[in-house]
């Protein structure tokens, strides 16, 4: 593994092996002293196109309780503003001695021409609406210390499955390991092109979430009502936000995820949100640790070599 | 291959340190055991089972995983590190640290600083069942199940039953040039 550009490239092994990585690292985030000396030295460049706070800060706090050294690069306040392209941004970030590259873009695909480019390590931060690789682990990782398995499970995509790179993250993911996944939304919202061996399509959400194991819960932008995708938020709301009443047609031990930020009373109610079977927040700090897992998988250790 | 210590002599030796360590520190108060993963583990749990029999109380054994703290780590294969946990704080405990080799020292450099990072320990000290010599830093155990000398190409294999199969402690003599 050279670089993390989206769960749909790596094996359920390589898949499993970050989430067992992770599951160890989470320790040290629960630490008093959130600090080890494992990547001392070397220096980690978050390179944000789009806006992000969760996502950036997540990475941050990982290069940081890992030791290494951070820089930020936002595309808003640089030379990109200068007319700078991101292909001479980047390779002036490594020239200047940058280890590894977190990457985030509005456009599908970017990551992946800067790992072509690049020395370094490149880690999908989110590109357009096509993979959130880190996100769809700690999914995966929160869903696990959950159910102890993700195999078998039933999993529900519920939301803006067109627009949305983290459903796709998930779908990948969880199908790799053996989920039965299920995506659910307004047929506007729903491209076909995902139908395929261990996944449902449907347009019903009682139908869609029926005995399901795990409900994820996207988030639905303002602007997609602009577009003319959905009428309105409130129309959203009647027909798509998953309700305490809703959630009674899922497993009573359902587990209940949300990628945030959360638009409360929109895609979920505020008793769902913060419900005995929410995980969100378990998401957030599993976040970290995921991030975790990847930079010391990416830059600890000549991993390509035979013992 | 030469077998240095066989399943018997690899129990008694482990009585021995448990002896030691209870008579050192005059007792088990605020002793804790701390097993270098992997090997490490099952010899601290075995050695505090020792400690039971004679004291009518079992210390606890928490385990350490040195992988975030190597200092080659960048010239290895990538190794997966696994979850550290202790069953109770180890401020102001004495705290003994098992491991199965002694060699070079960098390991129990390792172990120490991660240790460090959880707390202030009273005390560390340091049990291994082998000493094989050829340390590279001013490290040295304080209980040795065996000391033996060893030329820098041979290898010594420890194996214990939780994880082998069977206890067993070999010497490994490799040819010259040999990884």
């Amino acid at each position: 593994m050279q670089d993390l550009l989206g769960l749909e490239d790596l094996t359920a092994r390589e898949i499993d092996e970050l989430l067992d990585l992770a599951q160890a690292l989470r320790e040290v985030v629960d630490r008093p002293i959130k600090k080890v000396p494992t990547l001392r030295g070397r220096a980690v460049v978050n390179l944000f196109f789009e806006p992000s706070t969760r996502t950036r800060s997540s990475f941050e706090l990982a290069s940081k309780y890992l030791s290494a050294d951070v820089i930020n690069f936002s595309g808003s306040h640089s030379s990109v503003q200068k007319g700078e392209t991101i292909w001479d941004t980047a390779q002036n970030l490594t020239a200047l001695g940058v280890d590894a590259v977190v990457v985030r873009h509005g456009t599908s695909g970017v990551p992946r021409q800067l790992a072509d480019l690049l020395r370094v390590p490149v880690i999908n931060a989110g590109d357009g609406s096509h993979e959130h690789p880190t996100q769809g682990l700690l999914d995966l990782l929160t869903v696990r210390q959950c159910k102890g398995t993700i195999s078998g499970l039933k999993v529900a995509i519920v939301g803006d499955v067109l627009h949305s790179r983290v459903a796709r993250s998930d779908l990948f993911g969880f199908r790799a390991l053996g989920a039965e996944v299920t995506l659910v939304g307004p047929p506007a919202l729903m491209p076909d092109s995902f139908a395929g061996p261990g996944v449902r399509i449907t347009h019903n959400l009682a139908e869609g979430m029926r005995g399901a194991d795990v409900v994820q819960v996207l988030r639905i932008q303002r602007e997609r009502q602009a577009g003319g995708y959905i009428p309105s938020l409130e129309e959203y709301r009647e027909r798509w936000g998953i309700t305490r009443h809703r959630l009674q047609w899922a497993d009573a031990d359902v587990v209940v995820l949300h990628p945030g930020p959360q638009n409360r009373g929109v895609e979920i109610d505020s008793d769902v949100l913060d419900g005995e079977s929410s995980r969100v927040l378990s998401q957030v700090t599993n976040g970290v640790a995921v991030r975790m897992a990847v930079l010391y998988r990416l830059l600890g250790g000549t991993y390509d070599e035979p013992r | 291959m030469a077998i240095l210590l066989d399943a018997d002599a690899m129990r008694r030796a482990l009585v021995r340190i448990a002896h030691q360590i209870v008579e050192k520190n005059q007792g088990i108060d605020d002793l804790v055991f701390v097993g270098i993963r992997r090997r490490g583990v099952p010899l601290a749990e075995r050695i505090a089972q020792s400690v039971a029999l004679s004291e009518g109380r079992r210390p606890s054994v928490g385990v350490l995983d040195i992988g975030l703290y190597r200092d080659d780590w960048a010239r290895r294969p990538f190794a997966p590190v696994e979850a550290t946990t202790f069953r109770e704080p180890i401020d102001g405990k004495i705290v003994v640290l098992v491991d199965d080799v002694l060699f070079t020292g960098r390991t129990v450099r390792a172990a120490i600083d991660a240790l460090l990072d959880f707390g202030r320990p009273r005390v560390i000290q340091l049990a291994v069942l082998v000493d094989r010599g050829h340390r590279e830093l001013p490290i040295r155990a304080d209980y040795v199940g065996k000391s033996t000398p060893t030329a820098r190409s041979e290898k010594i294999r420890v194996l214990v039953r939780e994880v082998d199969g069977l206890d067993q402690v070999e010497l490994v003599k490799r040819p010259e040039g040999g990884a």
